[in-house]
């Protein structure tokens, strides 16, 4: 019986039969994420049905030292629950009651395979909502919104997935169920689930999240401006913020990106546009009229030749289709592309969108923008067709320059999908050693062993008690074949 | 002369924590400086000061040996108004941030205290209803650590999840796990208008204002014994805006519009050498709790809207009888703060009876919070004794 064999008849044992996955084709399933070009089939799958068994899966790996990777939905950009070859995935979808909602504590608990709009649907009747929103919401689970610290459109206003859980019980990579913080704010000690939120699975599995209900607005107002050019577009963006303005969304999106957009689920944006802003206000009713106004004006003002306002739900419905269903949209129009992650200030975005469009030019590339005006979040799509001998190779030289760009001017090189297995290698271009040492720091205190989604975040892992700084040729754990280099 | 020499002085007399003296002092002029200061500094035990204005929070540290006085650390390094953010030295007055030209930290505190001391004490105030306290404002960070290395993380941008979000980590840790030398801060715009309403009423109400449509920023309440209860609520905005909402809330409160807010606004409530204590609880369990400290003798003060509340007790007698008060005291609120699935932490209390309290009480997660300071600082010499569970 190889190793493998014996874990999974142990977690048979622990966790029943019919939770644990070995027939080869079954595997399969699960051999990638939503960044589908990174494929690994798993050793075996895990479907714990409780935070228990949850625990005794991680608990048998720990003991066996086979690595393990928590996957929700897989609906991740990043390859962040890409399965390890020789460990096991622990999905979570069998997780997946809403355990409780009190409106009158503003706090919902979620068990972590919930998705994230069930919570917002549980929530509504009782005049609350859960405010994190990002675009795959009707299918992403709350676990794989606080591995990547989930944002949306509207975390320009309200924040991340971060600033929305206030509790956490997670198992830890020996197999531990704790529970860090809680229904209260401010729980003594380390703020540990501020470091577990976004540490993309390397920490261990959340198996409850104590979520925050956020009051829904009296009212929400959106409204569409077509402008020349994307230049035109971001000094209105600028000049929104410079007002004083913080709107719940300042969507950007290209002529390329339109295109896109209109090929796929007629918009019907305005003919001619180089670029259309979206942007949404919300609150009370005075506070958003007042606000209204001031934002058409400046629309207006920067050379908006079209502006629309969503005269009710259907209206606002149909201006959010055009970007929610840009990146597929953009399969339409290109038979391959990259979807790029990456942030800038947002006062440099003109120089940088006109950065990439030489980048993109000089490597004869397209290159569709979508993006969270608002924070400077880019999502860059690189397209190409697979079939052309080279264009890839060009497409990921360009895919990687935009983010060289971002931390050229001070961003970072994800702002929601994450750094997973695909972007583990830029780490270092944005942090030093010594900053990534001191992420380690906290690896080695959660997962002394490193059993906890090895391979992903961080470029070259760090035997916990190795001093730091001294670190020369091969890593020992590469030359043991226990890590891998992405 | 060693580095340690050349960069420490004597301390004085004034150069204690807790009632412990220190034997050296020193105040280093950048990051550079501070990193070379604390390598030099391996085998003392360090305790971090900013602006003073909460060293007396916590427990006392186990020993002392060297203050790290962040006093020339300051000014503010970038203000990026189109970004919204400010990247400013750790002993910055937050009374600079406070006060950035159409733009403001919006995290309440002392303008005394420095901009890294508010983020190593985890301070808040009333505005933390609307904008969040440092854990959500604070965007990158710069530390050194206790083996003298530097280490920032985060970054300049709002948006951003490029490794573990460390910056949480050091907030509230009360300079365990080294020292703060940069903190760059999310900015918000100054509110064109901002209008109060006070009322007497009981806490409770406080729930019919947060389930209304007024996105108030605050929502305060201010009870002692003997005392009519009271609410406050700071409502921001456009000006018009602004005067509709506040209308409303005082019909609904049965309170008055005012320019200004009462004198209690953002004091915590308990005066040198009293005890203080913070309480954290359900929402829902607010009034429940403001009861209980109440009628154990405190003034209470705090965040109804967002379940934060400071409960006061004056310096009360000497000797043994104070200390037995004390302790029944934070029986019950614990026990209190139990019930409301929060905490009752003593931020402060006197000498003498400090030593008898269990400061931070019971917490989730200590043995991960053990092996997190393992690591950063094994041999427990940055504020030692100082945090929860000893560490």
């Amino acid at each position: 019986m190889t190793g493998i064999d014996a874990l999974a008849a142990r977690l048979r044992a622990a966790i029943g039969s019919r939770r644990v996955l070995t027939d080869r084709q079954q595997l399969r399933t699960y051999e990638c994420d939503g960044l589908a070009h990174y494929k690994v089939i798993p050793a075996l799958v895990a479907l714990p049905g409780t935070a228990e068994q949850v625990a005794a899966v991680v608990r048998e790996c720990a003991a066996a030292g086979v690595p393990f990777v928590a996957r929700g939905s897989g609906t991740g950009l990043s390859g962040g629950a890409l399965p390890h070859a020789d460990g096991v995935l622990i999905v979570t979808s069998q997780l997946r009651e809403i355990l409780d909602v009190r409106p009158e504590d503003e706090r919902a608990v979620v068990q972590p395979g919930v998705i994230n709009l069930q919570v917002t649907k549980a929530a509504t009747p009782h005049g609350y909502y859960y405010a994190p929103d990002p675009s795959s919401q009707q299918i992403c689970s709350i676990g794989g919104n606080v591995a990547e610290n989930s944002g949306g459109a509207h975390c320009l206003k309200y924040g991340f997935t971060t600033n929305h859980v206030t509790g956490l019980e997670v198992v830890t990579p020996d197999g531990d169920l704790v529970r860090l913080g809680g229904p209260a704010p401010d729980t003594p000690g380390y703020d540990l689930l501020g470091a577990f939120v976004g540490s993309e699975g390397t920490l261990g599995v959340a198996t409850e999240v104590t979520v925050k209900l956020t009051r829904l607005p009296e009212t929400v107002r959106t409204l569409l401006a077509a402008f020349g050019s994307t230049d035109q577009a971001g000094a209105a963006t600028s000049a929104i913020i410079a007002a004083g303005v913080v709107p719940a969304a300042i969507e950007m999106m290209d002529a390329l990106a339109i295109e896109a957009a209109e090929a796929a689920v007629r918009c019907g944006y305005p003919a001619g546009a180089g670029a259309v802003l979206i942007v949404e206000l919300d609150g009370p009713a005075a506070e958003v009229d007042a606000q209204f106004d001031e934002v058409s004006a400046l629309c207006a003002a920067h050379g908006a030749f079209e502006t629309r306002i969503a005269a009710d739900d259907t209206e606002r419905a149909l201006i959010w289709r055009g970007r929610k269903s840009a990146f597929a949209a953009v399969g339409r129009i290109s038979p391959d592309y990259i979807v790029q992650d990456g942030v800038i200030p947002r006062t440099a975005l003109p120089e940088v969108l006109r950065r990439i469009g030489e980048v993109a030019a000089e490597h004869g590339v397209r290159v569709a923008n979508v993006f969270h005006a608002g924070d400077g979040n880019l999502h860059p799509l690189v397209l190409f067709d697979d079939t052309v001998p080279g264009q890839a190779d060009r497409a990921e030289t360009v895919s990687g320059a935009i983010l060289d760009l971002c931390i050229e001017h001070g961003g970072s090189i994800t702002g929601e999908h994450g750094v997973g297995v695909d972007k583990a290698r830029y780490m270092p271009r944005m942090f030093s050693d010594a900053d990534l040492d001191t992420m380690q720091l906290v690896r080695c205190a959660f997962d002394p062993d490193g059993i906890a989604n090895p391979g992903k975040v961080f470029p070259t892992p760090r035997l916990c008690g190795e001093r730091p700084g001294r670190r020369q040729g091969a890593h020992p754990l590469h030359e043991q074949d226990v890590a891998e280099v992405f | 002369m060693g580095v340690l020499d050349e960069l420490t002085t004597k301390a004085g007399g004034e150069d204690a924590v807790g009632g412990v003296p220190a034997r050296l002092v020193a105040a280093p002029r950048d990051t550079t400086e501070a990193a070379a200061l604390i390598s030099a500094a391996q085998g003392l035990s360090v305790v971090i000061r900013g602006g003073g204005t909460k060293l007396d929070w916590g427990v006392p540290p186990r020993e002392l040996d060297l203050i790290i006085d962040t006093r020339r650390l300051t000014g503010v390094v970038e203000h990026a108004a189109g970004d919204l953010i400010t990247v400013v030295r750790a002993g910055t007055p937050m009374a600079e941030l406070h006060d950035l030209p159409g733009q403001q930290l919006a995290l309440d505190a002392p303008p005394a205290a420095t901009a890294g001391g508010t983020v190593a004490a985890n301070a808040s105030g009333p505005r933390r209803l609307r904008y969040g306290t440092a854990r959500d404002l604070l965007i990158g960070i710069t530390v050194v650590r206790p083996d003298g290395t530097i280490t920032k993380a985060g970054g300049k941008v709002v948006k951003n999840v490029a490794g573990y979000d460390l910056g949480k980590l050091y907030t509230g840790a009360f300079g365990t796990l080294g020292l703060i030398t940069e903190c760059v801060f999310r900015l918000h715009p100054v509110p064109a208008a901002a209008i109060f309403v006070r009322a007497t009423a009981p806490p409770g109400h406080a729930a019919r204002v947060l389930a209304g449509q007024f996105a108030a920023s605050a929502c305060e309440v201010n009870a002692a014994p003997g005392a009519e209860p009271e609410l406050a609520v700071l409502l921001e905005g456009t000006p018009a805006g602004v005067r509709e909402r506040a209308a409303a809330v005082a019909e609904l409160l049965d309170g008055e519009v005012s320019g200004t807010a009462p004198e209690w606004w953002d004091v915590l409530p308990w005066p040198d050498g009293g005890v203080g204590i913070k309480l954290t609880g359900r929402l829902s369990q607010v009034p429940a709790l403001v009861a209980t400290a109440v009628g154990a003798g405190a003034t209470v003060r705090g965040s109804a809207g967002a379940g934060v509340l400071y409960a006061g007790f004056p310096p009360d007698g000497e000797g043994a009888d104070a200390v037995v008060e004390a302790g029944r005291a934070v029986e019950l609120l614990r026990a209190a703060a139990v019930r409301a699935c929060g905490h009752a932490v003593v931020l402060t209390a006197p000498d003498g009876v400090r030593d008898t309290l269990d400061m931070w009480g019971p917490v989730p997660g200590l043995e991960l919070m053990r092996r997190v300071k393992d690591q950063f600082d094994p041999h427990y010499r940055f504020a030692p004794g100082r945090f929860v569970g000893g560490i």
